[in-house]
């Protein structure tokens, strides 16, 4: 593995100039060339928009599936063939709008998966729809009077359905949005992690600037196995905290939970039928 | 007589399905053929449902209106069969269920007050088994046995007082019968039926194991969930991995995620679950991913008639899904057709890389009777993934349209699917020429999909003038109605494979003077389907809608009107 492992040559990436995504692509590659993860054993699993294009832009295997639609497939390969690293990416409109059951769902059966969100408070393919984690008073061509919906915060939701990983970062932090990220994906179990993401074209808002004096890192003091205290600070927002909120170790992952993968780690494609036990069972009738 | 309908009618939650399992047992011990069928309502507690069991010398696989013996287990039972009871009927049962029937053909039998002379009025259902054993003829012994088989895994004294409960019944009913001088209605037949019972569902379940499934993801949806307690009930011992999905849209893209990664998965719905899965299946037609589907329909628009049985979700299965991307619909009619379809199901959805439907219905599902133990020796499932090498381009353009599927882990290559348009590689474009070279691609997989397109079956006189047309469950019943009305001149057409459909049908059409159709919908899904495929119209239609299915009565009567008509 060298420094090109996970470069795909030239590309014409459908990113604006300027935009945070091109920084995650960026700390996405350093992260996993860093942990010396194959891309031959990797799945990135995504759904649609702006962001869910990121696995385009690098060598992986992919699954670019339907809009909403990434964790539920991610949670089947990992369970289908527990060998392979297995990252869910996409925007804040498809994890927590289009897919927000499944969101809740990845969390209760805890998937050794890292699910990775490109949070830019808005709809950036569709071009400038309010997104689920827009703020209060965010105005767009269809919230013309700006949205009046609560903010969907999925930091706190994540760590009261005890999500066993939880953390947030930010795009314009290269070297500690990688140390965030190395520890999400070699966490054992599901690990969120929400990255801010300036969109320069929609969200004149919430810009490189505003995340800059907006957020803080919490510090080397802070507790993340402590619950309360994760909670209280994901409620927090005069200054957003970035970092890990809470980790939770003891929690089995969803493979070890099933039955079939308390022995070993096969994957379900070596499975061999088992035409003398089907003659068994047909002659039991019912 | 050597066909007999005994149907029990009761509330839900009363315990007929104890009694219908328990007593086909015994009677296909004793050497009959059964049959058997349930309607109920979508309620856990009170309301009535009723049980057909049909027993006969002959095999015995259709739904029949006629009331032989009805045994009435609520104060509703009555009112809820009454257009079915015929003079002819004897009813047996308690006297304040049976004495409002108007006629004199009834026994009286104590049940509940027999129970609770055994301890618990939980044994009446084992009372109305022993009952009903004595009216067929059936060998103590057997009776007996067959108990202490059922109730195998239960305390010692749970069994005996279940066969103390049997014998009650069965001797309380004798001597009534004797002092009634009502003669046995039917007798045991001279011969041993090796056969074995199953229902739809168990036979959609053993063709997914036979096919090599390991995976299924689903949402519970009547009457479709059997499929997943069958495949769950079976995960551990075929290393299967069955879960229980948040919702249908879940439900269908795990099992595209793990046919990706080279399982074979499964869901299992039925109408209104199906249409959340749309947008997933379009998604199978465009990444290329086999997936198979079990659609079990029952009435709708919307919740509609949610325990009872329709044909009315063809059009649904063949026209949902944005896009245009070919797919196969199996629709069994028998046992057997569910078992091997659904096996066949998993290897063409491997090998064309395409959505496979087995289309049931809850009388299919429902259904159970006996059949020649299943045959699996010439069974055999291909995986038709590849191991990649380097270079691997998922969608690589080839002479069928069929590109090699690669699976991640396995091999050199990269495996990228994308539900974008995409090139060879699997990378998002928007080039027009790739475009249209994808869509021929996709598209040019159903000449391949067509050299085995499983043919309808004719039965009856192959020199017909007037032929019946059905598809999927109704299967046994227009057939016992056409062996019924022994003509020379009528012949039936059986499709298991629906879509796309078979070469010879026009041929079959072109050859009647007289053709009739019989689907379990209102406007006919499947003649349309026929005469936009082949320009032929199918004007004699025989058609229901009211949640139930046909009865053999029902189709010979509508049948004789057209014929003379
Ligand atoms: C079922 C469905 N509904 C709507 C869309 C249109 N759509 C595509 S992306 C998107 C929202 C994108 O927002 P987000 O997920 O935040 O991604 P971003 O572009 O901001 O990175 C929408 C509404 C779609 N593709 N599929
Ligand atoms: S629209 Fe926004 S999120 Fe999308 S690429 Fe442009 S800047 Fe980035
Ligand atoms: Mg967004």
């Amino acid at each position: 593995m060298n420094e090109k492992t996970y470069d795909v040559g030239l590309v014409n990436t459908a990113w604006c100039p300027g935009c945070g995504n091109h920084s995650i692509l960026n700390i996405m590659k350093q992260t996993l060339l860093e942990l010396k993860i194959k891309p031959g054993n990797l799945v990135v699993v995504s759904g649609i928009g702006q962001a869910a294009k990121i696995p385009q832009y690098f060598k992986t295997n992919y699954f670019n599936g339907l809009h909403g639609r990434a964790l539920p497939p991610a949670t089947a390969i990992k369970i289908s063939n527990p060998n392979l690293t297995v990252i869910a990416e996409s925007g804040d409109g498809d994890m927590y709008g289009e897919g927000g059951n499944h969101f809740i769902h990845a969390i209760r059966r805890n998937p050794d998966i890292t699910n990775i969100v490109h949070n830019n408070m808005v709809y950036g393919l569709t071009k400038g729809q309010a997104s689920p984690t827009s703020e209060y008073g965010f105005r767009t061509p269809i919230q013309i009077n700006g949205v009046v919906s609560e903010p969907f915060n999925p930091i706190s939701t994540a760590i009261a359905l005890d999500a066993s990983f939880v953390a947030r970062a930010f795009s314009g932090d290269i070297k500690k949005t990688k140390s965030i990220l190395k520890k999400a994906i070699q966490h054992k179990g599901y690990a969120i992690v929400d990255i801010f993401q300036p969109c320069v074209t929609f969200n004149k808002i919430n810009t490189f600037d505003w995340f800059k004096e907006n957020t803080y890192y919490l510090d080397d003091s802070y507790n993340s196995t402590d619950r309360i205290e994760a909670f209280k600070k994901s409620i927090q927002n005069d200054k957003l905290p970035l970092g890990v909120f809470y980790v939770n170790k003891n929690k089995k992952t969803f493979e070890q939970n099933l039955k079939l993968h308390q022995q070993n780690n096969k994957p379900l494609f070596k499975n061999i039928v088992k035409f003398d036990k089907i003659l068994k069972l047909i002659s039991l009738g019912t | 007589m050597d066909d007999i309908s005994i149907v029990l009618c009761g509330e839900a939650g009363q315990g007929i399905q104890t009694v219908e399992k328990l007593f086909t047992k015994i009677v296909k011990k004793a050497g009959f053929n059964v049959f058997s069928t349930k309607e109920y309502m979508s309620r856990v507690r009170g309301g009535s449902n009723s049980t057909q069991i049909r027993i006969s010398s002959k095999p015995v696989s259709a739904y029949i209106d006629r009331i032989d013996i009805l045994i009435p287990l609520s104060d509703e039972s009555l009112e809820h069969v009454k257009k079915r009871i015929s003079k002819k009927t004897l009813i047996i049962g308690e006297d304040k269920y049976i004495k409002n029937s108007k006629t004199n053909n009834k026994i009286e039998i104590p049940i509940t007050q027999l129970a609770k002379s055994i301890g618990n009025i939980i044994y009446s259902n084992t009372i109305a088994v022993g009952l009903l054993s004595s009216i067929c003829g059936i060998n103590k012994k057997i009776l007996n046995n067959t108990i202490e088989e059922y109730f195998i895994n239960k305390k010692k004294e749970l069994v005996k007082n279940n066969i103390k409960a049997a014998n009650k019944g069965y001797e309380n009913c004798l001597e009534q019968i004797n002092k009634d001088k009502i003669k046995t209605i039917i007798s045991p037949p001279n011969k041993k039926n090796d056969n074995i019972i199953l229902n739809g569902v168990e036979t959609i379940g053993l063709g997914a194991l036979a096919g090599g499934c390991n995976f299924i993801s689903s949402y519970p949806m009547s009457p479709s969930t059997g499929l997943l307690t069958f495949l769950s009930k079976h995960s551990k011992e075929f290393n299967i991995i069955a879960e229980q999905a948040e919702d249908e849209i879940s439900a269908i893209n795990m099992v595209l995620g793990a046919w990706y990664v080279g399982a074979r998965g499964m869901v299992t719905t039925s109408g209104g679950g199906y249409a959340l899965m749309t947008e997933g299946v379009s998604l199978a037609g465009m990444i290329e991913s086999p997936v198979v589907i079990h659609l079990g329909q029952r009435p709708a628009p919307a919740t509609g008639l949610p325990t009872r049985t329709e044909q009315g979700d063809l059009e649904h299965a063949i026209y949902s899904s944005h896009g245009e991307f070919p797919k196969i619909i199996f629709a069994p009619g028998t046992l057997e057709d569910g078992f091997y379809l659904t096996q066949k199901a998993f290897n063409l959805a491997d090998k064309y890389q395409i959505p496979v439907y087995i289309l049931t219905d809850q009388y299919f599902i429902d259904s159970f009777y006996d059949i020649p133990k299943l045959d699996i020796k010439n069974i055999n499932n291909i995986n038709h993934f590849i191991k990649t090498d380097k270079d691997y381009k998922r969608y690589k353009i080839t002479k069928n349209g069929i590109s090699p599927r690669g699976i991640p882990g396995y091999g050199n290559g990269l495996v990228c699917i994308d539900s974008d348009e995409h090139d060879e590689e699997g990378r998002i474009t928007e080039n027009s020429d790739i475009r249209i070279k994808m869509v021929n691609k996709r598209l040019k997989k159903l000449s391949e999909i067509k050299k085995e397109i499983i043919p309808p079956e004719l039965y009856g006189e192959k020199d017909y003038k007037i032929l019946v047309i059905g598809w999927g469950s109704t299967y046994h019943i227009i057939r016992e109605a056409i062996e019924n009305i022994s003509r020379k001149d009528i012949a039936f057409l059986y499709f298991k494979q629906v879509y796309p459909l078979h070469n010879e049908t026009i041929n079959y059409l072109n050859k009647a003077e007289k053709t009739i159709i019989v689907e379990n919908n209102a406007t006919s899904q499947f003649s349309k389907l026929i005469r936009q495929q082949t320009g032929y119209e199918i004007k004699n239609k025989i058609l229901q809608y009211d949640g139930s299915p046909f009865s053999v009565e029902t189709i010979i009567k509508e049948i004789q009107k057209m014929r003379e008509s």
